[in-house]
């Protein structure tokens, strides 16, 4: 009997809320789908793109970006370098949480110490921090164990929770994957004190926001009262549902449907260049290749070989036949958006397969090689093509590439670190975090297994020793002109000797409903403050 | 009839291990579970730490023996991807797939038995001939075209339907509805068709078949020669005596339409336990795969089990032989 009226009761909720949904006056609903889910509502429980854009829309850090991708006050008003290793950030006063508790320094302070806990994914910025200090109810020094002067750009996703909510909710602890119900409260339930609140969620399926009435910013642009956000995986029913009206926003949207949008009527395509810059790299560490047929030393070893690779890449050829003019030819690791781009060195020698076969030949390998490539086919925009294309191009010198393209797991699970850099060939992407040069330099060129900890991305185990030490003063150098001369020094080393062969920057591909309008981030960030519904 | 359903309840046991045994093993293949669950920047040691807190390290029989124990008491671990707790999630989700089977099942029996009987009764009829051809089409065409294609017609180009999940849904206690919202019921009239339709041809052809045997038989001539009006001789007397091979096939593609839902699931971003799965295979989710694959063998097991007793209603040959024990 209690159990038929409970379920009577809920079915009376249930029908009322439609009711309610259905009398709300001149709301101006966004529905948006993107091809996953963000993997947790936990600020400090992920350090991926899209968790962390999603997520920013409920919290926000002491720093963000605005539309022009400018670094802009968010919680904090102001701040500045007071010290070599101290920043002092001022608060904006009369903030709320979401909950209607105040936003002071004391959670700042707490933020900090959540980021080091055990299921935190955020410790690489937490490892920025050395000590965070309250000096008053609205200022906090953040001490840096080195001179930082990059910290503000660095702090954008590091979020701000409150002390009191998640203390009251036992989730002071970051939500770790092994645990108890207790610490993952925040992994389902958000207090944040950003524009939009989280109304319902169900992982993997539908979260609705609406927005948040005591918002501090009152000259937001978007004018959206609800916010509607569904994951669909599916390629064809995410186009299907942005054609048919279903939603007002989707992304990323195959680059070979671009034609079918601008002839849809009510969507069109929204393309820009993603600060994402895919790359070729070779194994030039062990001695004899895992994956080749010439054995007892390793051909890459040769700056000639992976120069000559790098004449017979032909990037315009796949730019042009593979990603249908989208991609940005690259010469340099690093997008211009990227901060340590230079122009001037952003050099991309054009396509010489006869010269790339006389290098070839004076390495000794006139009739060239076999190699196996890795090559993810479900992570980057037309990964496996892009393999596909630059193995015909090795065809061309006597290089014969056996492609093993793999779903993304079984890529990464082959190449990392954690299975000793299983690779002799490789294509990989990466954005920096931080959009910054340094982030690049020492995840992807530094040599890897050192002291120092660099390079853990250097799947090639690319080494000059110059690089590390210039890595080291390039993240504690303040002196902007210095500093730069450094970054284009490294670069400068790693075109040289042909570390990697940088091929282009991807685009982004979003399609967007004609009653929307939009800013895309160049780190595919999608941000709902910049959304407005046209009327 | 205890004793019975005993003996199929340890056998399933047995079939549950096994198959638990086999995904296992299958999980090796599937790829690096730890490269999903952090970001790039996420230093090697925290990688290692973290395989070694999920006793991703250990060796296989380890992680089984410890996957079978907690299984045993419904226990299946937490979600890598989700971080929750893995049994939530499938009953959070399993409400849409039945729902979906459910209505699918019914689709096929209602639209499949009067077209097998209509075809069988009226072979050369242009309807006869329309029916079979169709049937054709739905058996050789993969569900994941006939998905797309109801989407690109009825979604994109008339706009009738919604093109994915599940519309607005009722909680009934713990049970999610959509079958009392009319979004709910729109969202459903394209997955349910595209599940449907190979079974429906499947039981339209096997009910014609087994009823062109059927009328050949002396007892539906006597049933005609007693006088018995036509519409009872076929769809009484006839149609009933081709009952029992209908049930078992009806019976084993309830438990393919639950378990192969997936595809369609994954077609309409439905909300369901395939959808779930297909996902978790993606993400290297293991936990979710493991539990998943156990519920669908446990689903297979019950079906069986329920069609064997439901021949027993149906056939009374059957009841005699039992009870009198040659």
């Amino acid at each position: 009997m209690t159990k038929l009226s409970k379920s009577l009761k809920a079915f009376l909720v249930g029908t009322s809320v439609l009711a309610g949904a259905a009398t709300a006056a001149n709301a101006e609903t966004f529905r948006w789908a993107f091809q996953g889910d963000a993997q947790t509502l936990d600020p400090h429980g992920l350090f991926e793109t899209f968790t962390l854009g999603f997520q920013g829309n409920v919290y926000e850090g002491l720093v963000k970006r605005n539309d022009k991708m400018e670094m802009v006050g968010a919680l904090a008003e102001s701040w500045e370098n007071i010290e070599p290793t101290v920043w002092r950030f001022k608060l904006r006063q009369g903030v709320k949480f979401h909950d209607g508790s105040d936003f002071k320094s004391d959670d700042v302070v707490f933020s900090v110490n959540r980021l080091n806990t055990e299921g935190s994914d955020m410790k690489v910025v937490a490892g920025l921090i050395k000590e965070a200090k309250v000096v008053d109810d609205y200022t906090v020094d953040i001490i840096t164990p080195a001179p930082n002067p990059i910290l503000p750009n660095q702090f954008e996703i590091f979020y701000i929770m409150d002390k009191q909510w998640a203390e009251a909710n036992k989730t002071t602890e970051a939500t770790n994957v092994k645990g108890g119900d207790e610490g993952n409260h925040a992994n389902l339930n958000a207090n944040g004190t950003g524009p939009f609140i989280v109304k319902s969620r169900q992982t993997g399926v539908k979260t609705v926001l609406v927005r948040n009435p005591d918002y501090w910013d009152k000259n937001m642009k978007s004018n959206i009262t609800e916010a509607i956000f569904t994951p669909i995986a599916q390629d064809a029913t995410r186009v299907a549902a942005l054609i048919s009206g279903n939603v007002d926003m989707a992304y990323p949207m195959p680059v070979q449907d671009w034609k079918r949008l601008d002839e849809a009527d009510g969507v069109k395509p929204l393309a820009g260049p993603e600060a994402r810059t895919i790359f070729l790299g070779f194994d030039q560490l062990r001695d004899e290749l895992t994956a080749s047929n010439i054995k007892g030393k390793n051909p890459f070893k040769d700056v000639r070989v992976r120069k000559a690779f790098y004449m017979a890449i032909d990037v315009e050829a796949i730019k042009d036949k593979v990603m249908r003019g989208a991609s940005i030819p690259s010469g340099l690791m690093i997008a211009p958006q990227v901060n340590g781009f230079n122009a001037k060195l952003n050099v991309r020698a054009p396509a010489d397969p006869a010269g790339a076969k006389k290098l070839m030949a004076d390495a000794g390998y006139g009739d060239g090689f076999e190699v196996t490539m890795d090559c993810p086919n479900d992570r980057y925009v037309n990964d496996e093509q892009i393999c596909q294309a630059s193995a015909a191009m090795l065809a061309k010198i006597g290089v014969k590439v056996n492609l093993l393209a793999q779903t993304k797991s079984k890529y990464f699970g082959k190449v990392l670190a954690q299975n000793n850099y299983d690779t002799s060939f490789f294509l990989l992407g990466w954005t920096p975090s931080t959009f910054d040069s340094h982030n690049v330099i020492s995840s992807l060129i530094a040599c890897r297994g050192g002291e120092d900890k660099l390079g853990a991305f250097n799947l090639g185990g690319y080494c000059n020793p110059k690089i590390n030490e210039l890595t080291a003063k390039i993240q504690s150098e303040t002196d902007q002109a210095k500093r730069q001369a450094m970054i284009d020094e490294v670069w400068q080393i790693h075109a040289d000797e042909v570390g990697h062969i940088p091929l282009h920057q991807q685009p982004l591909s979003w399609g967007v409903s004609d009653k929307v309008d939009v800013v895309q981030r160049p780190d595919n960030q999608f941000d709902l403050r910049y959304a407005v519904v046209n009327k | 009839m205890f004793s019975f359903i005993a003996k199929r309840l340890v056998q399933s046991v047995l079939v549950m291990l096994t198959v638990a045994l086999i995904a296992f093993s299958l999980f090796r293949y599937v790829g690096d579970p730890i490269n999903n669950m952090v970001g790039q920047d996420t230093t090697l040691e925290e990688r290692d730490e973290l395989k070694e807190r999920l006793g991703l390290n250990d060796n296989f029989f380890i992680q089984f023996g410890r996957f079978a124990r907690n299984a045993a008491q419904a226990e299946f671990g937490f979600s890598y991807q989700h971080r929750r707790p893995v049994s939530d999630l499938i009953a959070e989700r399993m409400p849409a797939t039945l729902e979906l089977s459910l209505v699918s099942a019914l689709l096929a029996l209602v639209v499949g038995i009067p077209m097998g009987v209509y075809t069988a009764i009226r072979r050369n009829s242009w309807l006869s001939h329309a029916f079979m051809t169709m049937s054709l089409v739905g058996i050789s065409l993969p569900t994941f075209l006939i998905g797309i294609l109801l989407i690109l017609f009825f979604g994109v180009v008339l706009r009738w339907l919604p093109t994915f999940g599940r519309g607005e849904v009722v909680q009934l206690g713990w049970w999610s509805t959509g079958l009392l919202t009319a979004s709910g019921l729109k969202s459903l009239i394209m997955p349910s068709i595209t599940l449907a339709l190979f079974q429906m041809t499947l039981i339209m052809r096997l009910v014609r078949s087994e009823m062109l045997e059927v009328m050949r038989t002396d007892f539906v001539k006597f049933a005609r020669a007693r006088g018995l009006i036509e519409r009872y001789v076929n769809f009484v007397v006839a149609l009933k005596n081709t009952m029992v091979p209908v049930i078992t096939i009806t019976g084993l593609q309830l438990g393919s339409i639950i378990a192969f839902a997936i595809i369609t699931e994954s077609v309409f971003q439905w909300p369901g336990m395939g959808l779930l799965f297909i996902q978790a295979v993606s993400a290297v989710d293991i936990p979710i795969m493991a539990a998943y694959l156990v519920l669908i063998a446990f689903f297979f097991v019950v079906i069986n089990l329920i069609v064997d007793m439901l021949y027993v209603v149906v056939d009374p040959r059957l009841r005699v032989d039992s009870a009198g024990g040659h």
